[in-house]
């Protein structure tokens, strides 16, 4: 059944269904409302959980961390500046192994400051070792919550993941969304089954130091588990579109893409604007279609490569900047693609809230076909 | 030793956590000036330093990390810091 419900509420509600049994969070915007609903249902008794009040989001992740190593289902949520004061806790639940799952909603991070979106914050992590997942539209978001503890849970992955759904284009939007019950939920994702955990009556510490003689192993044995995850998410979400009719299973989602002579590579709501682009686009007569990535870590560089054969030319959006190099995603997909004689041109684009609309991405396809890119596009010159 | 998930580890691991890896000099005793007043083994923080059946002290280079403590402290200076090649 479809109900017209907020972005964030609609996260509250399916993570109220995965049933985690701790949820520790600082209120941030564009995040608050989704840890104000779960707080209220956990007072309302709706959702037996301890929903652990902290200082700050470093003492919320290190509460999450603890509580899923004594073998706690856990969830938070963040955004921007409170991601980045989880930095340090957040290397080390990947390291620790434990499968967290926290949402984020997408925003710039400062200086200067700025409450409105891009993918700054979940792209600067990048190298910590949890996957990241980036959803379209609401739906999607709520989904790939059910999906994500799936994969984290799993033996052969154990590790956390982020859930992304962009800062107020979907945090703070209105749309119909499908809320799978109790008994659906329950069917699709199963108790949490910790691998190990804190156990006084078998003692056990977690993340011992290593020498120089094991941490890159160390090291090694969270990248071969990052690696797995890409077939453990592909199984997950075929389950999923066998029980729930949609279809997630892939890493990456081609649009009108068949007979494409230029592709455009975005992550996150924009496609939504780069479809309704595309449509138009075609009807003029242009060969152009979409490559929608959906998971950023495990980079799925193989599918990319695979998805654009035959594409000579490709754009990528990005919604961030690794300053001093260029967009995280671009430069990705240019070493996902080298030597296959596709050109690939990086554009940054709509950071810090910065509107996007069809005109714009029918320009950047303009400036793609004539060669030009690795730029910020959109760039307010007369204030410069 | 296997890797374990998440670098976890039951009680007592330490003991098979061999420290001495990380040592550039290692203490050399000289039992023919040592008093036997055993300041060296109150001092070294690894508590590796034990005394034998004879009456001597020494060190176990398994966990000592050549931090020198014991040669500061010895109040007869019969601990001598060596450098190892490995």
């Amino acid at each position: 059944m479809l109900e017209i419900m907020e972005g964030s509420h609609a996260v509250a509600e399916i993570v109220k269904r995965c049933r985690p049994q701790v949820i520790a969070a600082y209120p941030i915007t564009p995040q608050t409302h989704i840890v104000e609903a779960l707080a209220q249902m956990v007072a309302d008794c709706e959702l037996d959980a301890d929903y652990i009040t902290v200082e700050s989001e470093f003492s919320a992740l290190s509460a999450c961390l603890g509580a899923s190593a004594a073998g706690s289902r856990v969830y938070s949520a963040t955004t921007s500046q409170g991601l980045a004061l989880m930095f340090e806790v957040c290397f080390n639940v990947a390291g620790l192994r434990q499968p967290i799952v926290m949402t984020i909603a997408n925003r710039s991070l400062g200086a200067p400051l700025s409450i409105w979106n891009d993918q700054q914050d979940s792209i600067s992590l990048r190298d910590s070792g949890w996957l990241q997942v980036y959803a379209e539209d609401n739906q999607e978001a709520v989904d790939l919550h059910m999906i994500a503890y799936r994969v984290c849970e799993d033996h052969d992955v154990l590790l956390p993941a982020f859930v992304c759904f962009d800062g107020y284009v979907l945090t703070h939007t209105y749309e119909p969304v499908s809320i799978p019950t109790q008994e659906e939920v329950d069917a699709y994702l199963p108790a949490f089954n910790p691998y190990q955990r804190l156990d006084a009556s078998n003692p056990l510490s977690f993340g011992m130091y290593a020498t120089p003689d094991y941490y890159m192993e160390f090291r090694y044995e969270i990248d071969q588990a990052q690696h797995r995850a890409k077939e453990v998410f592909a199984k997950a979400g075929r389950e999923f579109a066998e029980q729930f009719e949609r279809d997630y299973s892939a890493p990456v989602e081609g649009y009108r893409l068949e007979d494409a002579d230029t592709a455009i590579l975005a992550m996150g709501s924009i496609c939504g604007t780069v479809k309704d682009a595309i449509d138009e686009m075609r009807d003029a007569g242009k060969k152009v279609g979409l490559l929608k990535i959906r998971m950023f870590r495990p980079f799925p560089a193989d599918e990319i490569a695979d998805a654009l054969k035959g594409v000579s030319t490709v754009a990528v959006l990005d919604r961030n900047i690794s300053l001093g190099s260029g967009g995280a995603v671009g430069t990705e997909v240019k070493a996902a693609l080298s030597g296959s004689g596709t050109a690939v041109y990086d554009y940054i684009v709509a950071l810090g809230g910065r509107d996007i609309r069809k005109k714009d991405i029918a320009e950047i396809v303009d400036l793609a076909e004539e060669g030009r890119g690795d730029m910020f596009y959109g760039l307010r010159t007369e204030v410069l | 030793m296997a890797l374990r998930v998440g670098c976890a580890a039951p009680p007592g691991k330490a003991l098979e956590n061999k420290t001495g890896t990380w040592r550039v000099f290692k203490p050399v005793f000289d039992p023919e000036t040592c008093n036997r007043c055993g300041i060296c083994a109150q001092f070294c923080p690894e508590g590796c330093i034990r005394e034998t059946d004879e009456g001597i002290f020494e060190p176990d280079l398994d966990y000592c990390k050549g931090c020198g403590i014991c040669e500061e402290v010895c109040p007869k200076e019969s601990i001598r810091m060596e450098k190892e090649e490995k």
